[in-house]
């Protein structure tokens, strides 16, 4: 198939109530292979900083693995090679002198299945300004704790369990714990991987309201199969399809008033 | 979907050989556990019934006078003891104590314990000589053997290895109260000796406690170690493919060439001491060794790949992932994996043979450079020695090798059970 002219220009300022904020992710013609095989083909995107991208398609499409270059996780997978140019603040993050490590403490991701650590709630959130060694007292961490599972909206729910096991708690609050986890490292972006399909409806809608709120402070991206909850909680969304972007758009027009036949098609289900 | 009772009575049809076939197999299962628990307990059974008596031995009590005239209190271990005692004996049996067949007789008897123990108090006392010291001593493995009821008047004398007149003696003192039947503690405070009423299996236990800490020193560590990087850092290619499968072939090596590596490396080049634990240790280690990597990369494997990737979407290092969280998850079944290498490792008995484990220790190894036996060779000891009495012993110490197996594997369920989490 031929490529199709994609417009690249950054969709910012969106949503009824949003600022205006810069660039925060730019890529630009970045290629995957897994081995041999080509996952994703020349994908240019930006993403805004304090908005929501949703990257949404049908399976197989190339978005995790999209998702999974800005932070480098496809570092983990052996036979994975990562071309083309994906910036943070301008920054390349494939760049020799980019920690992944480092660069992980500034892009932080929410996985598909909840997966806190089989330790205490305290623990789970505790491990990463931990490891980073944001905090230098024992009281300065329980402050950043606090204020990682409050953010997450989870602290009332947990703040007389702390030493229970992350494991003990709900599907939902499971996923909150992790982003509490994510967020305890204060990222500047926030990558999640249908954070929402493995939870009921209930819980969905706690964790796209939280989506919301993280909004106001995070560049967030999120890699969903539901184009009801893209509509809900993107300000911009990207249609992916076979490795390649097909369509750009401030979310309102993409599902109103998609330009590519393709993302009609997928929009009103008829494929995908 | 034209004839439809057809179909249903093929259906049927084939449904009785189905359920037939399901009931076979369930009539094969039962089956084949019978058979494995009556092999258990057909061995169980004959080793206990040959090794319980061992547990119990019988003393005698005797007043041995110290004739001041034999014993020079300068030299008192130039004394012969256990003809004063042969003598005390036959005074107190009645019989002319000068014959020296009559000595010969008695004295098989009693066991050279009882010498070494009057010897003994006469040195920690030399006011002793010429007075009278009170001796409780085992009774030769004949005469043990006797009151166990393995020897029998029955079988005609020129058979058996005591005389009428002994089986007599035994009988007149019996009768007298001097011997008294006990639980038979030399067993687990002594160590090997040509008497098989004053062997015990102390240095044995000692020896091999002392190799399986040098073979859990090296082989745990390093075999963790090497599967650790194996499952979690090393790439994915030819050569780790080769180690892979090459590992996998060392668990499978007979043991007996780990011992000829041993006796070639360990101690014709490195010139580490013969029979000692250290080179029983690194022998076993060898062998356990790859038993632990497998137990270990297979603990490593089953930790879900979620766990690695939400450490390392939160910024820790490939280190800190494995080992805050991947390896003490898998903690559980590398303990379980480890101990019953350990296990199989303490039953081991045909390296040990070729690294000079098979001699005759008397005493309980000092250290890990000592010569020392090992519970496995001890059995092997004992069951080629010509004495009888030594038989119901091997049955013994293979009944304490089994015990301390079976405390082994209880420990490694436990671990198993108390370390296992959820995620």
């Amino acid at each position: 198939m031929d490529a199709p002219v994609i417009d690249t220009r950054p969709i910012v300022a969106a949503g009824p109530k949003a600022p205006a904020h810069g660039i925060k992710v730019r890529t630009r013609d970045v290629s995957v292979f897994y081995g041999d095989k080509q996952a994703l083909s020349d994908v240019s995107l930006d993403m805004a900083d304090r908005a929501v991208t949703a990257l949404i398609g049908p399976s197989g499409c190339g978005k995790s693995t999209f998702l999974r270059c800005l932070n480098r996780m496809n570092d983990t997978i052996q036979g994975a090679r990562v071309e083309g140019v994906i910036e943070l603040d301008g920054e390349d993050v494939n760049a020799r002198a980019v920690d992944p490590v480092a660069l992980r403490a500034r892009v932080g991701m929410v996985f598909q299945r909840p997966n806190p650590f089989p330790k205490s709630i305290f623990e789970n959130v505790a491990y990463g300004p931990r490891i980073h060694g944001l905090t230098t007292s024992k009281s300065e961490l329980q402050d950043v704790v606090e204020q990682a599972l409050r953010r997450a909206g989870l602290w009332d729910e947990v703040a007389d369990r702390l030493d229970q096991s992350g494991s003990s708690l709900s599907g939902g609050q499971q996923q909150r714990l992790v982003i509490a986890r994510a967020i305890a490292v204060d990222p500047e972006v926030i990558l999640m991987d249908e954070p929402c399909s493995a939870l009921d409806p209930i819980a969905t809608a706690r964790i796209e309201e939280l989506i919301d709120e993280l909004r106001q402070q995070y560049c967030i991206v999120i890699v969903t199969h539901s184009m009801a909850q893209a509509a809900r909680v993107s300000q911009q969304t990207a249609f992916f399809h076979m490795g390649q972007i097909v369509e750009i758009g401030r979310t309102d027009e993409l599902f109103t008033n998609p330009k590519e036949q393709r993302t009609l098609d997928y929009i009103t289900g008829r494929f995908g | 979907m034209t004839d439809r009772p057809d179909i249903r009575a093929a259906v049927e049809r084939r449904l009785k050989r189905r359920h037939a076939a399901e009931r076979r197999f369930r009539l094969y299962g039962v089956l084949a556990i019978t058979v494995a628990v009556a092999f258990l307990a057909l061995l169980l059974g004959r080793i206990i019934e040959q090794g319980h008596s061992a547990f119990v031995t019988h003393s005698i009590t005797l007043d041995v006078p110290v004739d001041a005239a034999r014993v020079d209190p300068a030299y008192p271990q130039g004394a012969n003891y256990d003809q004063m005692a042969a003598e005390a004996l036959l005074v107190r049996l009645g019989v002319d104590a000068n014959t020296a067949d009559n000595g010969r007789a008695v004295r098989d008897l009693l066991s050279p314990d009882m010498g070494f123990q009057i010897l003994a108090q006469v040195r920690a006392d030399p006011s002793l000589i010429g007075r009278t010291v009170t001796i409780e001593a085992p009774v030769g493995d004949s005469a043990d053997l006797y009151f166990k009821g393995e020897i029998s008047r029955d079988t005609p004398e020129e058979q058996r290895v005591l005389t009428d007149q002994q089986i007599g003696w035994l009988d007149q003192l019996e009768r007298q109260g001097l011997v008294e039947a006990h639980f038979n503690t030399g067993l687990f405070t002594r160590s090997d000796s040509t008497q098989p009423e004053m062997a015990g299996l102390l240095g044995a236990v000692v020896g091999s406690a002392l190799m399986l800490m040098v073979t859990a020193l090296l082989s745990i560590p390093v075999g963790v170690l090497a599967a650790v990087y194996l499952e979690e850092f090393a790439p994915k290619n030819r050569l780790t493919e080769i180690i892979e499968v090459n590992i996998n072939n060392l668990a499978a090596v007979p043991s007996i060439v780990y011992g000829l590596l041993g006796l070639a490396v360990f101690i014709g080049w490195m010139g580490l001491p013969r029979s000692s634990p250290l080179v029983g240790g690194i022998v076993l280690s060898l062998m356990a060794m790859p038993t632990v990597i497998i137990a270990t990369r297979a603990a490593l494997k089953a930790v879900p790949q979620s766990i690695r990737d939400a450490a390392l979407a939160l910024g820790a290092s490939r280190t800190q992932t494995v080992f805050a969280h991947v390896l003490p998850l898998a903690m559980p079944g590398v303990m379980t994996g480890s101990i019953i290498s350990m296990a199989h490792a303490l039953g081991e008995t045909a390296p040990l043979l070729m690294i000079g484990m098979v001699s005759f220790v008397p005493g309980v190894p000092e250290g890990i450079l000592s010569a020392s036996s090992a519970l496995p060779t001890q059995i092997f000891i004992w069951e080629n020695a010509a004495e009888a009495a030594f038989h119901e012993r091997t049955a013994a110490a293979i009944l304490v090798l089994l015990v301390f197996m079976v405390v082994m594997n209880a420990v490694a369920i436990v671990l198993r059970r108390r370390l296992e989490r959820r995620w």
